[in-house]
């Protein structure tokens, strides 16, 4: 008598014990210059902005914001967020008294952090311009000098407003309201850091931007506010990346991003996100496109342990496309509630959302999109494909897709598959001499092959790296 | 002797809770060709899986050693490395990995089981050897790159086995009507790269087949005939002609 059915079983309960594996979870010392007290409260809003010497009409708005977050109740669908303790939470921490343009004058300890995050090395290989935020504020901001020629701006939010507070008196909120949701509000009351950036009419950028954010003390919130503004027919790719230490407590990551693509723009946004499993992470990105404008957002959800984040697009102008490729693998105790959102406001618009959610080992990853077809906007396609893979027995996947539409002659589709993965095709992989979590690593990699074949090879690299130390464990 | 033999004996096998095989015994020593033939439903694919560890497939009777250790004890992948290899009926189609990587890692594998110290092969190095293992099948080079099965045709697929098979070395290589699917040109294809690869690397060869065909090409040592779980006559070439002439209805 053999049982070899239990062996193949084993394979959830092999990789929850490998979750513990997190390489970003290290802490750095780091003595704040200056730190609100913990908790929320006008005060604290009136601080931050005195901090930043902030033009009058800012701090009304995050006062605004601040009642308005009071007031709405929170959220009643998505994850439970009742883990969020708000008076334990700093929501302001400056950790350096402004921000470099030369990683030399970064202090010794912040830097050494970005060094082991390979982000110096990064900028030096391969990208146009790096910003990297610690905790609240942007600590270093570069761009390639032949991009500054030609008019292309890329600061910290925090300077940006100071330098050029025409961009923000006109786009700030315009596209985010404070009153779209609680944490818009929240974020708008206390923001810090992210980054803006404005390209002119015409330029193409071609190797991509990238932002680092990191949030390193526990009880930390962080709430980097980004403004992207691509003047028309100019194009730019965007990337950003986010980690932080493992802490028992839980930490809040509330971020507002907003992007206004003119007439025939293009902006890729593209996200690695993998937090610690102790970071809360409610974000509202949103995008205007304007005439023939397109907008990409490429979300891959890593990391966490709450995930609430919808991406989303209005297409405000004929001929404007829309595309959002959402990647979320949950494992353990995570939840992901990730998706996409597509208004289509004028005609000829269209839109195609592809969603690969992967879970496993009691990991619950949603879809939650919204496709919306306005009365007059006329002409218009979308397509919607949701592919669910399930690694085992006790994982969850859930798709909560909805269609509003107004017009008749619109095109539609809508594909959703889930499937789990086949004890036929590790059986073949294992019948090769491949153990079970090599295996199984295989098979995700097929799952999202098509969405890491479009990441610059980097990107694609680093995520096939991260997949594999989440199914194999042993690395790190 | 144990050493060099793969011993089935008295092996039961439930699938499903319904009794596939019902105390088979076979002897199967490296170098030797045996090809075991059956009506359908006689449990002929059964033995290839439940001898590869498919957790579908229950032992409730028997043993079964390789070289003496106890097969059943080693997980599926154990198995491979100790060995054992199977040649499926319907390969499984994997996009997360190239053909040409696949074969490297599964040959680096097998190859550090029987010589720790066997250095493995790179990507590079292991590109040439890939190219001509496709080459003697008659696939493209191309399919180095392509993921494992990936979009091959049923022929392919087949194809793509055999070259699994050269690549990993097995001591007992168990071949799941690798016939089926071929037209007549392949077939002869196919199996004079089996001969080549069984005379180069001494493999037990158990071929699972539904037709004569495949033995026209590929003379077998001992041909076994299965009915209901159990074989119930073996013997040499003879036994083919016989069974092409009078079917099955003999042992019914």
């Amino acid at each position: 008598m053999t049982d070899k059915v239990t062996k193949s079983g084993a394979l959830s309960v092999k990789l929850a014990n490998q979750l513990s594996n997190y390489k970003y979870g290290f802490k750095t010392k780091d003595k704040p210059k200056f730190k609100t007290e913990a908790g929320l409260s006008e005060e604290v809003v009136r601080a931050i902005s005195a901090q930043k010497n902030e033009p009058d009409w800012m701090l009304e708005k995050r006062l605004e914001a601040l009642q308005i977050f009071n007031s709405k109740p929170m959220p009643n669908f998505g994850a439970d967020l009742s883990g969020i303790v708000f008076d334990q939470i700093h929501y302001y921490l400056k950790p350096s008294d402004q921000e470099k343009r030369n990683w030399e004058e970064v202090p010794d300890e912040i830097k050494k952090t970005f060094d082991r995050l390979g982000i110096p090395e990064a900028e030096r290989k391969y990208l146009a311009g790096v910003g990297a935020q610690f905790e609240s504020e942007m600590v270093y901001h570069n761009l390639h000098e032949t991009l500054a020629k030609k008019g292309v701006l890329f600061e910290g939010t925090d300077a940006a407003l100071q330098k050029y507070p025409e961009f923000f008196e006109e786009y700030f909120g315009a596209i985010v309201p404070s009153r779209d949701n609680k944490f818009a509000a929240l974020n708008t009351a206390v923001w810090s850091g992210g980054s803006f950036i404005y390209i002119p009419k015409g330029v193409h950028i071609e190797l991509p931007l990238q932002a680092y954010f990191r949030i390193n003390a526990e009880f930390m919130g962080q709430f980097e506010r980004t403004l992207i503004i691509a003047d028309e027919g100019s194009s730019v790719h965007y990337v950003e990346g986010c980690t932080a230490p493992t802490y028992s407590s839980n930490s809040l990551h509330s971020a507002v991003v907003e992007i206004i693509c003119k007439k025939g723009a293009r902006v890729q946004y593209s996200t690695i996100q993998n937090w610690s499993h102790n970071v809360y992470n409610l974000v509202t990105k949103r995008a205007r496109c304007d005439e023939d404008a397109s907008m990409f957002w490429l979300d891959c959800n890593l990391g966490s342990k709450v995930t609430m984040k919808y991406p989303a697009v209005y297409l405000m102008g004929r001929g404007a496309k829309a595309e959002i490729l959402s990647v979320a693998m949950g494992s353990g105790k995570q939840v992901l509630d990730a998706g996409a959102k597509v208004i289509h406001a004028a005609p000829d618009t269209s839109s195609t959302i592809t969603s690969k959610s992967l879970s496993k080992a009691g990991g619950r990853v949603s879809y939650r999109g919204l496709v919306q077809v306005l009365p007059g906007a006329t002409g218009v396609k979308s397509r919607v494909v949701c592919d669910a893979l399930l690694l085992d027995n006790i994982s969850r996947s859930d798709t909560y897709p909805t269609m509003d539409i107004a017009e008749a002659d619109t095109a539609i589709a809508h594909e959703a598959t889930v499937s789990k993965i086949s004890e036929d095709q590790l059986f073949y992989l294992m019948s090769r001499g491949f153990n079970e979590a090599e295996a199984a690593a295989m098979i995700v990699n097929g799952f999202i092959d098509p969405i890491v074949k479009i990441l610059p090879m980097e990107y694609a690299l680093e995520m096939n790296r991260l997949i594999e130390m989440e199914m194999e464990g042993s690395v790190g | 002797m144990s050493q060099n033999t793969l011993k089935i004996k008295d092996l039961e096998v439930e699938v499903a809770g319904k009794k596939v095989l019902d105390g088979l015994s076979l002897e199967i020593k490296q170098g030797e060709i045996h090809a075991i033939m059956g009506p359908n439903g006689s449990g002929k694919s059964t033995l290839c899986y439940a001898l590869m560890g498919h957790p579908k497939y229950k032992i409730v009777a028997g043993k079964v050693t390789l070289d003496g250790q106890d097969l059943l004890k080693m997980a599926t992948d154990e198995r491979a490395r100790a060995g054992l290899f199977l040649g499926f009926q319907y390969p499984r189609e994997v996009a997360g990995i190239t053909f040409g990587n696949f074969l490297r890692q599964a040959a680096n594998l097998r190859a550090k089981t029987d010589n720790p110290e066997a250095k493995p092969a790179g990507p590079a190095e292991y590109y040439k050897t890939a190219g001509s293992l496709l080459e003697k099948v008659g696939l493209d080079k191309k399919f180095i790159g392509r993921g494992v099965n990936e979009g091959f045709s049923g022929g392919e697929k087949k194809r793509a086995e055999i070259v699994q098979m050269a690549a990993i070395k097995p001591k007992f290589a168990l071949l799941d009507e690798i016939d089926s699917g071929l037209d007549i040109d392949s077939l002869k294809v196919a199996a004079t790269e089996i001969t080549a690869i069984q005379k180069e690397n001494p493999t037990g060869l158990l071929l699972i087949t539904h037709y004569q065909r495949l033995l026209h090409h590929l003379e077998a040592d001992y041909v076994h005939v299965m009915i209901a779980g159990k074989i119930v006559k073996s013997g040499g070439m003879e036994v083919v002609e016989e069974l092409e002439k009078d079917g099955y209805k003999n042992y019914l």
